[in-house]
């Protein structure tokens, strides 16, 4: 994953590069990859995201904000915050607890379980979704007893948030492992020998060292916890106005053919990521002046 | 293995919770994956998972993946080079936004991406006259999974090349080197473990990817499938024990690919410690 | 540094947020319904509401649930709770008689003409002018006219299409052989398989992709006239398959809800006059002769054919579309 948070980011960093003859290029060179580089993004990224906004504004901002206050948009909105409000606290205690034990700790087995922590990563999402309904579903493992005692979970809120927490699962875990791992623990061990107690040392000394990191871990968990559509659009039975994501509601838009309506939609996801990155901006811009001893190492994971 | 001299507390519960949550949430499901493939004997299995249309798709999926991980491989570490090394007006934006292929919805991403490249899209329009058709063709893929990597290898190299000391680029210049020469000889040695890293992330992300690529794909037959669409095809024709035999192939290569990665990482670590 | 409360306090707000979109007032049912029938019951679900209330004092609210036909009916199998299923294609009804029970295995006596409310048709779209000459199935075959259907394996509506070239070819040279050269000539003039009918349009439409759209009537006269008017014409071929749209009760679930009664009074709605006429405003072709005879002008006569009267049945009309099946064979082998 990357560990953006481990940017160490000083005023203008790139300026002691410039500076020195040894690890600057010729003028031309500079120009030539700045041109290739940012062409490739301006491509790839800036055009998609200022097609949705472009896309969604086409038929003005009244039919933009009817089209985010209609009551099927606007539980579409609710779902996925509850979704993420539930997904993301539970992956952060999971993630921080995975993190102690594999960073403060030795024991065998240890790349095996980074790996299996790895998984939901590279898992597809079709599958995710697929693997809820062949445990949940009617035809399930637990499907009869859950039919027999009423229980829903897939095609509603639980399997929703489920798969949710599947494709999240490794963010805020692989955020912290790195970072924590490079912290070491003899602060930690001081902290125990001086006769501080477990909790106390967490919470008075690593949890000030891992702040921006665990931060960040949280804000791309939540991120994508929002904008999860695969594994969610398998479990979620699109009903309209109660089991629909902004993702699948985007779809859903599209597939009447309200454009504008689903772009709309679609940009209000991009603006909470857009935010999100500016939050995470900041995050690191604070990172790098709290010290970069306490975020120093940690390559990327 | 220090168990005598632990001194700090809590392995237990935390090492606890984590496999708990692990197995509820990660390996219980999958299991049961496997489980149900496991209806099916080893030969009809395998007649699954080698059905020419499969396998097209596998030709597909790994391809266009590995192509998308290399090209994010050269642009990716040549925006971190530009955000690392240069002064350029628009540097914040352009840093923040890297990210936002993981956070768009990839159902959005295929259907802007679809938009801008279809034969009447700004980008497409210009590609057309020249022959090139991208959105409705494999190529199309390959623009989609160079949207969902592109951030793995930016953000794999960037600390790397952040940290990495001046000294040893300024030794070479002493030496005579030239900035090309510098950088095959003393740089990309240094960036190569976490270039791979990234690439290999890249290549593990695209080839699970659904949502923005059956947008922008085609999805013709022995020519722009994806596997993962044949996981659904199956699953739409009630062949829940098809889909599972082709979804069992893809999670024995992504774990695989995943423990190939941690080599990876264990490698990195290890070259970079001696390097301080 | 991470507060506490302030993240409780959110978390709190949120819950409140969900808890409160779950009261409703009186029955709810859920119709769960394949791609292009959206608009349809966005009319049809308040109008049954008012006449229920009329009829019954009773409030009831319908949801609705939409998307690739088969799709929606593994849900419903793997237990998404429909009340009602209303499809396009008979299989996917078939389906929940076989998994689990949920239908009566007699579903098609419980309303009249076999279940199905209306019917529709495989026609063309085609851009304005109909500049390639398109006027009939020979010519969708035709080197260099592209084609855009949704995918057969997994649409409702591109079976239908398979099905209709299928039928329009056997009745022509009257084999077997020469119906599977017609549609491999076909499908090897289609660039885009969307995997619905929704995708195909808006891949015609909007991405000017494809000469010809082969979809149902009621979609094309909607695409006509709001995606584009003056852009598109609706070409009615020859002759062509009769898609008829079945409907049923989900027993299993409505028994257990006990919203059996509402449930089919909802589906007999369907079959009723003002149901009826509704139908007919969407370009849906009713069985209401009545309904039928005073909307005749929207509804071209031409000669259909049924999945039955072609094929035998549904049984031996899906083979076509099983894992190595005819069509897998026709699309593998189409030169592109």
């Amino acid at each position: 994953m990357a560990t953006a948070a481990t940017l160490r980011r000083s005023v203008d960093p790139a300026a002691r590069f410039e500076a020195r003859s040894a690890t600057r290029e010729a003028p031309w060179v500079k120009r030539t990859l700045l041109a290739v580089a940012l062409s490739f993004f301006a491509l790839f990224l800036l055009m998609p995201l200022i097609a949705v906004f472009i896309e969604a504004l086409r038929k003005g901002w009244e039919t933009y904000f009817t089209a985010l206050i209609e009551p099927d948009a606007l539980a579409s909105i609710r779902l996925t915050l509850l979704a993420a409000g539930i997904a993301v606290p539970l992956n952060l205690v999971f993630g921080v607890s995975a993190a102690w034990a594999i960073a403060k700790f030795e024991f065998r087995g240890k790349h095996f379980l980074i790996t299996l922590i790895d998984l939901p990563f590279s898992v597809s999402p079709v599958i995710a979704g697929l693997v809820y309904i062949l445990m949940f579903g009617a035809h399930g493992w637990f499907g009869p007893w859950l039919n027999e005692h009423d229980i829903r979970i897939v095609f509603a809120v639980p399997g929703i948030v489920l798969a949710t927490i599947f494709v999240t699962f490794p963010f805020v875990a692989r955020e912290l492992i790195p970072l924590m791992q490079a912290q070491g623990r003899e602060e930690e061990e001081a902290a125990i020998v001086l006769g501080a107690n477990g909790w106390r040392t967490f919470w008075h000394v690593t949890l000030p060292n891992i702040r921006w990191g665990l931060l960040y871990g949280v804000i791309l968990c939540n991120a994508r916890a929002m904008g999860e559509f695969g594994a969610v659009s398998v479990v979620s039975g699109h009903i309209r106005g109660e089991t629909n994501t902004m993702p699948l509601q985007v779809e859903i838009l599209y597939n009447e053919y309200q454009f504008a309506a689903a772009f709309a939609v679609a940009s209000l996801l991009a603006l909470l990521a857009l935010v999100t990155l500016g939050i995470k901006s900041w995050v690191e811009h604070n990172a790098a002046r709290s010290g970069p001893a306490a975020q120093d190492e940690a390559t990327a994971s | 293995m220090a168990r005598s001299t632990r001194v700090l507390p809590g392995f237990g519960p935390t090492l606890g919770l984590t496999l708990t949550w692990l197995s509820l949430i990660v390996l219980l499901p999958l299991a049961s994956v496997f489980l149900k493939a496991s209806n099916l004997s080893l030969s009809e299995f395998w007649n699954v998972v080698s059905a020419p249309r499969v396998v097209a798709s596998y030709k597909l999926s790994f391809g266009m993946s590995l192509s998308a991980a290399a090209i994010n491989a050269v642009f990716g570490l040549m925006l971190a080079w530009c955000l690392v090394r240069y002064r350029f007006p628009g540097k914040r934006l352009v840093d923040a936004l890297i990210d936002l292929p993981f956070a768009l919805p990839t159902a959005v991403a295929g259907i802007a991406l679809t938009a801008l490249y279809a034969k009447n899209g700004w980008i497409g329009q210009w590609l057309e006259p020249l022959g090139i058709q991208v959105a409705f063709k494999p190529l199309g893929v390959l623009v989609a999974l160079v949207f969902i990597g592109l951030p793995f290898v930016v953000r794999t190299v960037q600390p790397v090349l952040e940290d990495l000391d001046v000294e040893h680029e300024e030794a070479a210049a002493s030496l005579g080197a030239g900035r090309g020469q510098t950088f095959r000889y003393v740089l990309l040695p240094v960036l190569l473990p976490a270039l791979l890293t990234g690439f290999t992330l890249a290549f593990a992300r695209a080839v699970g990817e659904y949502g923005s690529v059956i947008f922008i794909a085609g999805n013709i037959p022995m020519i722009s499938e994806i596997t993962p669409l044949m996981i659904i095809t199956k699953l739409e024709q009630y062949d829940y024990v098809g889909a599972t035999a082709v979804a069992e192939v893809m999670l024995l290569i992504s774990f695989a690919l995943l423990l190939l990665i941690n080599g990876l990482q264990a490698w990195t670590a290890r070259r970079t410690g001696r390097d301080r | 540094m991470l507060k506490k409360r302030p993240w409780s306090r959110a978390l709190a707000v949120l819950l409140a947020l969900g808890v409160s979109t779950g009261a409703q007032a009186g029955t709810t049912l859920l119709n769960v319904s394949y791609d292009v029938s959206r608009e349809l019951y966005k009319d049809i679900d308040p109008a049954f509401s008012a006449r229920w209330k009329a009829e019954s004092g009773e409030d009831v609210t319908v949801k609705q649930s939409h998307g690739g036909s088969s799709k929606q009916a593994l849900s419903v199998a793997e237990g998404l709770e429909a009340d009602v299923v209303t499809m396009n294609q008979a299989p996917d009804i078939d389906l929940l008689v076989e998994r689990g029970g949920l239908v009566a295995a007699d579903w098609r006596q419980r309303f009249p003409h076999g279940a199905s409310p209306y019917t529709t048709i495989s026609v063309f779209l085609v851009r304005k002018g109909n500049p390639k000459g398109i006027k009939d199935w020979d010519d969708l075959a035709r080197e260099g006219v592209q084609v855009i259907v949704p995918n057969p394996k997994v649409s409702g509506n591109g079976r239908y299409t398979y099905l209709a070239a299928w039928g329009h070819a056997l009745a022509k040279t009257g084999s077997a052989d020469g119906a599977r050269d017609f549609v491999r000539k076909l499908f090897a003039n289609v660039p885009v398989l969307d995997g619905g009918g929704r995708g195909a349009t808006t891949t015609f439409t909007q991405r000017d992709t494809g000469d010809v759209l082969v979809t149902f009537e009621n979609e094309a006269i909607l695409i006509a006239r709001e995606l584009g008017a003056g852009k598109f014409d609706v070409v009615y071929p020859s002759n062509s398959i009769e898609a008829s749209a079945p409907v049923a009760v989900v027993d299993k679930v409505a028994s257990r809800r006990s919203t059996q009664r509402q449930a089919k009074a909802y589906l007999d709605f369907l079959f009723s006059p003002e149901g009826q006429e509704i139908i007919a405003r969407h370009n849906f072709r009713p069985r209401d002769e009545q309904v039928l005879a005073h909307n005749a002008s929207r509804f071209p006569a031409i000669r259909t054919f049924t999945v039955e009267q072609t094929f035998g049945g549904w049984d031996k009309a899906q083979a076509h579309f099983a894992d190595g099946g005819a069509y897998d064979q026709i699309i593998s082998a189409a030169k592109r």
